[in-house]
């Protein structure tokens, strides 16, 4: 039996989907090639199995995102998650809080952050700069009309420069995507 | 490293092409950009499309827009409609004010894209059903979701773009 998990955790929970996964074994070459299926990697998650119902977005979406969250210069990669996490609570997608508190944790080995953030959202007591990126991403990720020009301001003053300001943007943007892959396809769920 | 194309739609939907520090930005995340163009393509223009048309993908794209208040890019998206010669029924599902009446498939492909534009967080697995129901494929929810999910993204980065060059 499995329970399907509504509060945020930083405990990454399994995940269940809600439509059907492709089998491997009936897999097309350009499935196989989107999910990266080699005789040495032939472990898939269900998540990309379900995605790769859909191939042709699968395969250009995966190097999108590793690009938005991992490439070098810009926004450091721990800011990225807590945008990634302002989006995902917003959405109230358990399961993608969960991975991305769970790197930012393991980023700044610092638990505390995303303690307040699950506890009190945008309320949330964070330092300038955390809490300008926190309720930019959150306000973007609720309506695009939410985040205003002093929000943008209010990044500016906390030090970010375009480059950041930008990659702030493409993260919380991408968890807009993610979010509604990851909360409607399917639910966080722990075996009991 | 990829140059940076300034006839992407999210540059020229947030006239970011300009010269100046966004413009400057876009340039050091070029690769991202040119990658944003491609999931445009492959959500909106796909060679196999399924059982979700390169009609009702660009007029539920209108569609989504307009939910989140872009009637820019909704005019985007409806000369894209034009250029498809999409019939009338297709083209209305770009109107937020029709609910795809007297076919069950389209009314619960724009019931779903609704909630999920606006409100994914109220999105339950009665939604799911509710397509499966309607005779939606499991293939085709996943490219209905991948279909939303983009514009939610491809909205959010031209909304950001164009405060940060209010602001710059």
């Amino acid at each position: 039996m499995s329970t399907i998990i509504h509060e945020f955790t930083t405990q990454i929970p399994s995940w269940r989907p809600r439509v059907r996964p492709i089998k491997l074994n009936e897999a097309t070459p350009e499935q196989l090639d989107a999910l990266k299926v080699t005789p040495s990697n032939t472990k898939v998650s269900d998540y990309v199995l379900v995605l790769a119902n859909d191939v042709e977005t699968l395969k250009v979406r995966t190097p999108l995102f590793n690009a938005i969250m991992y490439n070098r210069g810009g926004m450091g990669r721990a800011e990225r998650e807590l945008s990634a996490v302002g989006a995902s609570v917003v959405n109230r997608c358990v399961y993608c809080a969960a991975v991305h508190a769970s790197r930012y944790n393991q980023l700044t080995k610092d638990e505390e952050v995303m303690e307040r953030v699950f506890a009190d959202g945008e309320g949330a007591e964070l330092d300038e700069r955390q809490k300008a990126i926190f309720i930019f991403a959150a306000k973007l990720s609720r309506a695009p009309s939410e985040a205003t020009q002093d929000d943008m301001r209010a990044l500016r003053a906390a030090g970010l420069k375009d480059d950041e300001i930008l990659d702030l943007i493409l993260s919380a943007s991408l968890f807009g995507w993610a979010n509604r892959l990851m909360h409607t396809l399917g639910d966080p769920v722990i075996e009991d | 490293m990829s140059a940076l194309s300034p006839n992407d739609i999210v540059i020229t939907q947030a006239h970011a092409a300009d010269s100046g520090p966004v413009r400057d930005a876009l340039e050091g995340r070029a690769d991202i950009m040119a990658m944003t163009q491609a999931t445009h393509d492959a959500a909106l223009r796909p060679a196999d499309p399924g059982g979700i048309s390169h009609g009702e993908r660009a007029a539920l794209a209108a569609r989504i827009a307009r939910l989140n208040a872009d009637e820019d890019l909704a005019v985007h998206y409806l000369a894209r409609l034009e250029e498809i010669a999409a019939d009338e029924d297709v083209a209305a599902l770009a109107d937020p004010a029709r609910k795809g009446e007297g076919d069950a498939r389209r009314a619960a492909l724009v019931a779903y894209t609704d909630l999920v534009s606006t409100h994914p967080r109220d999105t339950t697995a009665a939604d799911i059903e509710t397509l499966k129901t309607a005779g939606v494929s499991d293939a085709d929810i996943v490219r209905l979701s991948e279909l939303n999910a983009f514009l939610a993204y491809q909205i959010r980065v031209i909304a950001g773009l164009k405060l940060m060059k209010a602001t710059a």
